[in-house]
C-alpha cells in the first residue's frame, strides 16, 4: 500500500486537490440551486481532506498520522453539519417552495 | 445518644416537605398527624437529649458536614447540644407541639389547612437549626428561615391587603436587625478568627481582644444586639409585632410569643462570654429592654383588642427579659423565657379559643359574661393571667422575681421601681382583659350569643397541659435565699452552669421574702382596683371615637407608627421617587438609548453593503481569499 501512494508523485495529489477545490469554488459561485451549492461545499471539504492525508504520507511516512486522525474529525463534523444544513434546506424549502438561493435575499437590516 | 441530635430538625423537615408536596392529596386527618406527630418526635428526641445533658452536663459537638471551607474561613453545618440548647429545644418542640394540636381544631374550617401546617412544620425546623446551630453561620441560617416563616404565616390570609402589609412590615422591621447581625458575625471573625462558638467566646481570644481592642467587642455586641431588637421586637424596631397578629392565633402564640421572639434573648445568652465583655452595651440592653418594657406595657393599658393586648404584653416581656441580660442575669433571662413561653401561649390560645366561639370577634368591648359557657378556656386563662402578674406559686412569679432582684443587686432601688411599674401595669392590664372578658353581662350580638361555644378538646387539652406548666413551671428556678433554707435547689442556675455565666446569690432569705411581700402587696392592690373598675362598677371602655387627652395618644400606641412613617418612609419613598423619576429615565435610560442611536448613526452609511444577497458575499469572499494569496505570492 505504501508504495502505491508514493509511486505516485506528492505533486499529482496537489494538482487534483487544486482542481476539486476550484471546481468546488465555481460551483458555489455559478450555480443558484441550494442543494447543489451545498454539495459544492463538500467537495471542496474533500479536497481539503484528500491534501492533509496526502501531505501526511509523504512528510512523517508510516510514524506519524495524527493528519490522517485530523481528517476523521473533519468528516465527522461534516457529517454533523450536512445534517444540519440538510434539516435548514428542508426547512427553507417548505416555506418558500423554492431552493434558489437568490429568493432568500431577506438577510439584510 | 446526642450524636442523633440531627434527628430533631429533621423530622419537622420532612413533614415541611411532605405535607408541602402531596398538599391536596392529603386529608387533613393525615395531616394532622404528620404536622403534629413530626413535632411529636422531636419533643421525644430532645428530652432524650435533655435528661442526657442533666446527668452529663458537658456541651456536645455533632459535626454533621463540612458547609463552606474558604481560606482560613470555615463554617461547618454542625450542632451544640448543651444545657442551653436543651432547655429551647424542650420549649420549642414541647409548646410547638401542643400549638400544632390546638391548630387541628382551630383551623379545621380553613380552607388552606395543609399549607398552614407545612409552614408551622418549617417554621419548627428554622428555629430549631437557630438554637442548635454551633456557630453563628447555622444560627443566622435558622434566624432567617424563622423570619420568612413569620412573614409567611402573618400574610397567611394573603387576600387581605392589610395583613399582607403587616406581613411586609414585619419582614422588612426584621431585616434591619438582620443586617447589623450580618455585619456583627463579620466583625466576630474579623477580630476573634472564627464564627464558631468555640473560637469566638475562646477565653484567651477574648481577653487579648478586651486588652487590645475593646472597643472591637462594644462593637460587635451593639451589632448582635441591633439584630436581637429586630427579632425581639425591642425599641425602636418593636412595631412589627403588634401588627404580627393578623397571623391566625395559633401562629401568634408559638412564633409572635412563645418562640421566635425569644431568638434574640437566646443568641445574647448564647453570646454571654463576649456580653460580659462590654458593660457599655450591657447598659443599652438594660435600659432599651425597661425602655421598651415601660412603653408598651402602657399601651396595653388601653387597647381594646384582646389579641393586640397579648401582643404588647409580650413585647413589655420581652423588654423585662432584655433587662435581666442588660445587668448579666443570662439565666434569669431564660428562666423568664421558659415561663413565659408556657403562660403567654397559653393566654395567646385561650384568646383563640373566645374568638373562636365568639366567631371571629376580637374586640373585649363586645364579649362578657364568658364564664359559663367556655368554663375551660375560663379557668385555664386564669391560671395564665395570675401566672403572668407574677402572683406565687404561679410560674410567672419566680422568673419576673429573680429578674427584679437582680436588677434591685446590680443597679439599686431607682432602675428596680421601673421595672416594678411595669409589672404592675401587667398585672392591671391582664386583669382588665380577663374581667372584661369573662365576667359583668354578654355585649355581643343576639346571634353571637347563640353561637357562644366551648371549645373542642383538640384545642382545649393544650389549653389545660400549659395550664398545669404555667401553675408549676416556676419551680424549677427556686429563689436562692429561701431555697436555701428550705432546701430547694435552684435547679435551671445550677443547669445552665455550663452554658452561661451565673451570678451569685445576693440576698438572704429574709431580704427575699420582703421583695416578695412587697411585689404582693402592690400586686393584691392592682387587682382590687381592676376588679372594682371593671366588675363591681362595671365599666367598659369607651368607643374610638369617644377617646380623648392621653388616654387618646396612648391607644393610638403613642404614634409611633405614624412618626416613622413621616421621617423613615415618606421622606425614603420621595427621594425613589426623585431617582426612579431622574436618574432612571434621563441617566440610565437615556443612556442606553444614546448607545443604540451613536451606533445606528454610525452604521447608516456601511449597511447598504449588506444587501443580503448571498451569492455576492461568497463571490466576495472568494475574490479576497484569491487577494491575499496574490499579495502574499509576490510578497517575498
Amino acid at each position: 500500500m505504501q508504495e502505491i501512494v508514493q509511486g505516485v508523485p506528492l505533486q499529482h495529489y496537489i494538482w487534483l486537490s487544486a482542481i476539486l477545490f476550484s471546481i468546488g469554488v465555481m460551483g458555489v459561485l455559478y450555480r443558484r440551486n441550494a442543494i447543489i451549492i451545498f454539495m459544492c461545499v463538500e467537495l471542496m471539504l474533500n479536497a481539503v481532506n484528500l491534501m492533509l492525508v496526502a501531505f501526511s504520507r509523504y512528510h512523517s511516512g508510516t510514524t506519524g498520522s495524527s493528519a490522517q486522525v485530523f481528517v476523521f474529525f473533519i468528516m465527522a463534523v461534516a457529517a454533523a453539519e450536512v445534517a444540519v444544513g440538510l434539516a435548514i434546506l428542508m426547512m427553507v424549502y417548505r416555506n418558500t417552495k423554492s431552493t434558489d438561493i437568490d429568493f432568500l435575499n431577506r438577510l439584510k437590516f | 445518644m446526642a450524636q442523633l441530635a440531627w434527628l430533631v430538625p429533621l423530622f419537622p423537615l420532612l413533614g415541611f416537605v411532605i405535607i408541602g408536596l402531596a398538599n391536596r392529596n392529603l386529608s387533613k386527618s393525615v395531616t394532622t398527624l404528620i404536622g403534629s406527630g413530626s413535632i411529636l418526635a422531636s419533643f421525644v428526641v430532645s428530652l432524650l437529649l435533655f435528661f442526657e445533658k442533666v446527668s452529663q452536663p458537658t456541651p456536645t459537638t455533632v459535626h454533621l458536614f463540612d458547609w463552606i471551607t474558604a481560606g482560613n474561613f470555615s463554617a461547618k453545618f454542625s450542632f451544640l447540644i448543651d444545657p442551653l440548647s436543651t432547655i429551647f429545644l424542650l420549649v420549642i418542640t414541647g409548646v410547638g407541639f401542643l400549638i400544632h394540636l390546638y391548630s387541628s381544631g382551630y383551623m379545621h374550617e380553613d380552607d388552606g389547612f395543609r399549607r398552614f401546617f407545612a409552614y408551622l412544620n418549617l417554621f419548627v425546623f428554622f428555629m430549631l437549626l437557630l438554637v442548635m446551630g454551633d456557630n453563628f453561620v447555622v444560627m443566622f441560617v435558622g434566624w432567617e428561615g424563622v423570619g420568612l416563616c413569620s412573614y409567611l404565616l402573618i400574610g397567611y390570609w394573603f387576600e387581605n391587603t392589610d395583613y399582607n402589609n403587616a406581613a411586609k412590615k414585619a419582614f422588612i422591621m426584621n431585616r434591619i436587625g438582620d443586617l447589623a447581625f450580618l455585619i456583627g458575625i463579620f466583625l466576630i471573625y474579623q477580630h476573634l478568627g472564627g464564627i464558631d462558638f468555640n473560637t469566638a467566646f475562646n477565653i484567651t481570644n477574648l481577653a487579648n481582644l478586651a486588652k487590645g481592642n475593646p472597643s472591637a467587642i462594644t462593637a460587635i455586641t451593639l451589632c448582635l444586639f441591633i439584630g436581637a431588637t429586630g427579632k425581639s421586637a425591642q425599641v425602636p424596631l418593636f412595631t412589627w409585632l403588634p401588627d404580627a397578629m393578623a397571623g391566625p392565633t395559633p401562629v401568634s402564640a408559638l412564633i409572635h410569643a412563645a418562640t421566635m421572639v425569644t431568638a434574640g434573648i437566646y443568641m445574647i445568652a448564647r453570646s454571654n462570654a463576649l456580653f460580659s465583655l462590654a458593660p457599655l452595651t450591657q447598659d443599652i440592653i438594660l435600659y432599651v429592654g425597661l425602655g421598651t418594657a415601660l412603653l408598651t406595657a402602657s399601651i396595653g393599658l388601653f387597647q381594646n383588642d384582646i389579641k393586640k393586648v397579648l401582643a404588647y404584653s409580650t413585647v413589655s416581656q420581652l423588654g423585662l427579659m432584655f433587662a435581666a441580660l442588660g445587668v448579666g442575669a443570662y439565666s434569669a433571662g431564660v428562666f423568664h423565657v421558659v415561663t413565659h413561653a408556657f403562660f403567654k401561649a397559653l393566654l395567646f390560645l385561650g384568646a383563640g379559643s373566645v374568638i373562636h366561639g365568639m366567631g371571629g370577634e376580637q374586640d373585649i368591648r363586645k364579649m362578657g359574661g364568658l364564664r359559663q359557657s367556655m368554663p375551660i378556656t375560663f379557668w385555664t386563662f386564669v391560671i395564665g393571667t395570675v401566672a403572668i402578674s407574677g402572683i406565687p406559686p404561679f410560674a410567672g412569679f419566680f422568673s419576673k422575681d429573680q429578674i427584679l432582684a437582680e436588677i434591685l443587686a446590680h443597679k439599686g432601688i431607682g432602675i428596680t421601681a421601673v421595672a416594678m411599674i411595669v409589672s404592675l401595669m401587667t398585672c392591671f392590664y391582664m386583669f382588665r382583659l380577663l374581667f372584661l372578658t369573662f365576667f359583668g353581662n354578654f355585649r355581643g350580638t343576639q346571634e353571637q350569643k347563640h353561637h357562644l361555644h366551648e371549645s373542642p378538646l383538640s384545642m382545649t387539652i393544650p389549653l389545660m397541659v400549659l395550664a398545669f406548666l404555667s401553675t408549676v413551671g416556676g419551680f424549677i428556678g427556686f429563689p436562692h435565699g429561701i431555697g436555701h433554707e428550705m432546701g430547694i435547689h435552684h435547679w435551671l442556675d445550677g443547669f445552665l452552669a455550663q452554658s452561661v455565666v451565673i451570678t451569685p446569690n445576693h440576698f438572704t432569705a429574709g431580704q427575699e421574702w420582703t421583695l416578695i411581700g412587697v411585689a404582693v402587696g402592690l400586686l393584691a392592690g392592682i387587682i382590687f382596683w381592676a376588679m372594682k373598675t371593671y366588675v363591681t362598677d362595671g365599666k367598659i371602655p369607651v368607643k374610638d371615637s369617644e377617646m380623648e387627652g392621653l388616654q387618646k395618644v396612648i391607644y393610638d400606641k403613642y404614634y409611633v407608627d405614624e412618626t416613622y412613617n413621616r421621617l423613615i418612609t415618606k421622606p425614603l419613598n420621595q427621594i425613589s421617587s426623585g431617582i426612579s423619576n431622574f436618574i432612571e429615565t434621563k441617566i440610565i435610560d437615556g443612556g442606553v438609548n444614546g448607545i443604540g442611536h451613536f451606533t445606528k448613526w454610525l452604521s447608516s452609511g456601511i449597511r447598504t453593503i449588506q444587501t443580503g444577497n448571498v451569492d455576492l458575499y461568497f463571490f466576495a469572499m472568494t475574490i479576497s481569499a484569491m487577494l491575499i494569496l496574490i499579495i502574499k505570492l509576490f510578497d517575498k
